[in-house]
């Protein structure tokens, strides 16, 4: 029965439906609106290249969220993976409870999309919330998080990070098959706890931590929720990030071909992010069993 | 087996009170924002901006009493059923087309099998926000917009590729006997997916339910485009509109309802805790 192709074919059909209509036609629909311009009231308008050219040469405001976007990238996805193996690695250790912890620390993941979360991080890193109350008991000075332009970024890249938690059981995966022998070796050598760690489980799980790090930084281009409502893009654009840039251009100002051809940006920069993230992997990514391949 | 295995107890690094110690700080910074938010929602206004502790003085309901009400015509009553209006029929037809389709890419040979995998795993990489404004004019071209069809419709067609995979991936480690004798006593396809696959599949499907009951409670973005009257608003965006409404937020209120808004996702995930997170590592995927 197995063996039966139209069988087969007929319950992946809406899957196969499915991408057609939902990913493939948007996909290639929205590249061709990138070189129109649309308002949704008049029929779209070829315009060529104009709107790249727009957006590379007369659009400051495209090249700040650029920035931002980069800046949250490069400061919350480390930020993320960091402690996601930092946690897994200490939460491999065999202890009681660690069920309960594994909850813990999975928790924010599963709330931090929402928007509920959102409301209670703008509230504590608010004027009088939590984070500035902590800071003047320690004697510090309260800082403005959401009204200084220096401040506002680490408010969304703290809500990002705090959200750890699926890298995490993923690391944790990994690390439980990294076999104890090789620990057990160092051990006798002499070498280190930092040393074990260093020298077997990071080598041992590049492949885990190459993983995570694309599907992080998939994530992080897309934030939307934590700006939209922590920081609302601002003070003077520190946070508006080319997810709010899109949606604003799209579905606020009806620029839809210009929205088009900024996400078709966000699109290349993930594209080519992640390309050059698989062609380096060869040079750090250890994959078990890949040397005696090439004996 | 893990790296402690080997490790003589009360070796000098092995002390597990100061990995309890260390592991306890970090859930204690990591969680103490939810908790001090749940006392705050028992708090006055001014005792949020004063207070770090999260115990509140008294327990005061009326933030709850008066959030739950709004400053709009509707109650949360509404907006939480609207909620569950559009996430119930989401997890059926998730569940059904997923199901069928891990069905197919786990047991069947067919023709372009090992292209529209691979496609199945790129769409998982895709920038959403990519698809988002054409989609939009696609449920216009429909007539689709401001009503719920656009936020479930897309996923009784599998489009939400990763639990697929998650299904496909769980199916691949059950050995094929049971479905081998069933073969034999003369099951049809469908008969031999409903009487042994789904059963089978049980961890596996709700560990889908609930990662999709979580993640459409909290969509915001969909919502936010698809919908215009106040009347269909889910929860996400009914909590926006109370902070925009007003310059001075009532924050006590807002509070009292942000925790409330919490609670279906985090009484779903303390009751499935287990199966799903397993599920999140088995399949490796989704950050």
């Amino acid at each position: 029965m197995y063996e039966n192709k139209r069988l087969g074919f007929l319950f992946v059909l809406p899957f196969v439906l499915g991408v057609l209509l939902f990913k493939l036609f948007p996909f290639v629909m929205s590249f061709a609106l990138s070189f129109t311009q649309y308002d949704l009231i008049d029929p779209p308008q070829y315009v060529g290249l104009e709107n790249y050219r727009e957006l590379a040469l007369d659009d400051p405001l495209f090249r700040k969220s650029l920035g931002v976007t980069l800046l949250f990238a490069v400061l919350a996805v480390p930020l993320r993976v960091v402690f996601a193996l930092f946690i897994a690695h200490v939460l491999n250790f065999r202890l009681r409870g660690i069920n309960f912890f594994r909850a813990a620390f999975y928790l924010p993941s599963i709330l931090g999309g929402s928007i509920a979360v959102a409301v209670l991080w703008r509230f504590i890193f608010a004027k009088h919330g939590l984070v500035n109350l902590l800071m003047t008991q320690a004697g510090l000075e309260p800082i403005a998080w959401l009204a200084d332009e220096h401040y506002s970024m680490w408010t969304i890249v703290l809500l990002f990070t705090w959200q750890f938690g699926s890298a995490m059981v993923i690391f944790l995966a990994a690390l439980q098959n990294v076999p104890v022998s090789l620990y057990e070796a160092a051990e006798c050598d002499g070498a280190s706890k930092l040393q074990q760690f260093w020298s077997i489980t990071v080598p041992l799980i590049t492949p885990v931590i190459f993983f995570n790090m694309i599907m992080q930084m998939v994530h992080a281009f897309q934030e939307f929720n934590g700006p939209y409502m922590i920081t609302e893009g601002g003070p003077l654009s520190s946070t508006y990030v080319l997810a709010l840039y899109i949606y604003d251009q799209s579905f606020r100002f009806f620029n839809l071909g210009y929205g088009a051809a900024l996400s078709w940006v966000l699109f290349a920069l993930v594209g080519s992010l992640s390309a050059i993230s698989f062609w380096s992997s060869k040079y750090w990514v250890f994959y078990a069993g890949e040397k005696e391949q090439r004996k | 087996m893990s790296a402690s295995n080997m490790q003589p107890p009360g070796g000098v690094s092995g002390h597990p009170w100061v990995r309890y110690i260390a592991l306890g700080l970090v859930a204690l910074v990591m969680l103490y924002p939810l908790l001090w938010l749940i006392g705050a929602s028992f708090k006055s206004n001014s005792e949020i901006f004063t207070e770090v502790g999260f115990w509140p003085q008294r327990f005061d309901f009326s933030a709850y009493a008066k959030g739950w009400k709004t400053s709009t015509e509707y109650t949360f009553a509404t907006y939480f059923l609207n909620s569950f209006l559009i996430t119930i029929p989401r997890i059926i037809v998730t569940v059904i087309s997923c199901v069928l389709v891990a069905y197919a890419f786990a047991r069947f040979e067919f023709w372009g099998k090992k292209i529209l995998f691979s496609i199945m795993v790129g769409t998982m990489m895709l920038p959403l926000i990519v698809l988002r404004l054409p989609q939009y004019l696609v449920f216009r071209e429909l007539g689709w917009l401001d009503s719920y069809l656009p936020l479930i419709v897309p996923s009784a067609f599998a489009t939400d590729t990763f639990f697929i995979f998650m299904l496909v991936q769980f199916l691949k480690g059950i050995p094929r006997d049971m479905e081998e004798a069933a073969q034999i006593d003369g099951c049809n396809a469908l008969q031999l997916l409903w009487h042994i696959i789904v059963p089978l599949l049980k961890p596996a499907i709700v560990s889908v339910i609930v990662f999709q009951f979580i993640w459409t409670m909290n969509d915001f973005m969909g919502p936010l485009i698809y919908l215009a009257s106040v009347e269909k608003y889910p929860v996400s965006l009914a909590l926006k509109m109370s902070i925009g409404a007003t310059e001075e937020v009532e924050w006590a209120n807002v509070i009292a309802i942000s925790v409330v808004a919490l609670i279906p996702s985090v009484a779903v995930f303390f009751a499935a805790q287990k199966h799903f997170i397993e599920g999140a590592t088995s399949s490796g995927v989704k950050g």
